[in-house]
């Protein structure tokens, strides 16, 4: 247990225990297999049609797994998810509208 | 389950310590950061009238070697920050030094693709993929730079024995910070290099 650390304080911002190494190394396992995954479909010229929202779901999957569990965003205090979450999508309602703005080709990219 | 997250070091009115919290508000403010650096590489994406393009310059299996080694860098962070949590120093030092010296072969990765481009022709004044590329990792090159910085202010601060048990969120600030970089790196491996190599020829002209 971490020094000065409060079961009741930290039961009050609603932060719960951390996972164990075994489960980091499980989480690294799939986050290594699915970067291995990512690169083998790279290199099958007959996804190329689908990549993008292949490539996208699976990058998707392993930035949640790295910040609910390397960054303990499952474990930690609901606030702290508010506050990195709102961030996330107010930066992809940026990406969004730039890209609608001055790019409307790439999302209309067939 | 091994740790129990940190209260805070003076009360407050969430329950959470402070510094963490603005950690996390500094955090959620980087991703308005890179989110622009990447909607400014999309935007310009396809638009240069004059090459190397991407197609033509991303070598994909030399940065999934440095992508695997930023992967396992996040690794070894958090069994440095579990060793922390439980005391053992020793085991901390290692793992920690471990990410630093990981952290340093990314960016070596770095350097020596920065190079290989700049001998290809390819610099940020070249065309707009150059600007936007250099700019964009650029950027997350500095981030993993000062997080490399950082874990070695760690490795010595332990070892002169100034990281005891009651510096155990410092460790996890370090720790947020350095797996934010990786997971920027992991929308930019997926946009900027698998996904604009796999577009084919065309898209870069």
């Amino acid at each position: 247990m971490a020094h000065g650390n409060s079961p009741a304080a930290a039961h009050h911002s609603g932060e719960r225990q951390h996972p164990t190494p075994a489960t980091y190394a499980k989480i690294a396992t799939t986050l290594v297999l699915i970067t291995m995954l990512e690169v083998g479909i790279f290199y099958v010229q007959a996804l190329h049609s689908v990549v993008i929202p292949i490539f996208f779901i699976l990058s998707v999957i392993k930035f949640a797994l790295v910040v609910m569990f390397y960054m303990h965003l499952r474990f930690d205090a609901r606030l702290l998810a508010w506050v990195f979450v709102g961030g996330l999508v107010l930066a992809l309602a940026v990406v969004t509208a730039l890209i609608g703005l001055f790019h409307k080709g790439l999302l209309l990219r067939p | 389950m091994s740790q129990v997250a940190h209260a805070p070091e003076h009360p407050t009115v969430t329950g959470i310590d402070n510094r963490k919290l603005l950690m996390w508000v500094f955090l959620a403010s980087d991703c308005l950061f890179f989110g622009s650096l990447i909607a400014t590489y999309l935007i310009y994406f396809g638009r240069s009238v004059v090459g190397p393009y991407p197609h033509d310059i991303l070598d994909i299996p030399v940065t999934s070697v440095s992508t695997f080694v930023l992967l396992l860098s996040s690794f070894m962070f958090v069994l440095s920050l579990a060793a922390h949590t439980r005391g053992d120093y020793k085991a901390f030092r290692v793992w920690v030094f471990c990410t630093a010296v990981l952290g340093s072969t990314f960016l070596g990765f770095q350097v020596f693709e920065f190079q290989h481009f700049v001998h290809e022709g390819l610099t940020p004044r070249t065309n707009l993929f150059g600007t936007t590329f250099f700019t964009l990792t650029g950027f997350h090159g500095a981030h993993v730079t000062i997080g490399v910085v950082w874990l070695l202010t760690l490795f010595f601060l332990s070892l002169r024995g100034k990281l005891g048990a009651d510096k155990n969120l410092a460790v996890d600030l370090a720790g947020l910070y350095w797996h934010f970089v990786d997971i920027v790196w992991i929308v930019i491996f997926t946009v900027i290099y698998l996904t604009g190599v796999a577009l084919g020829p065309g898209v870069g002209k």
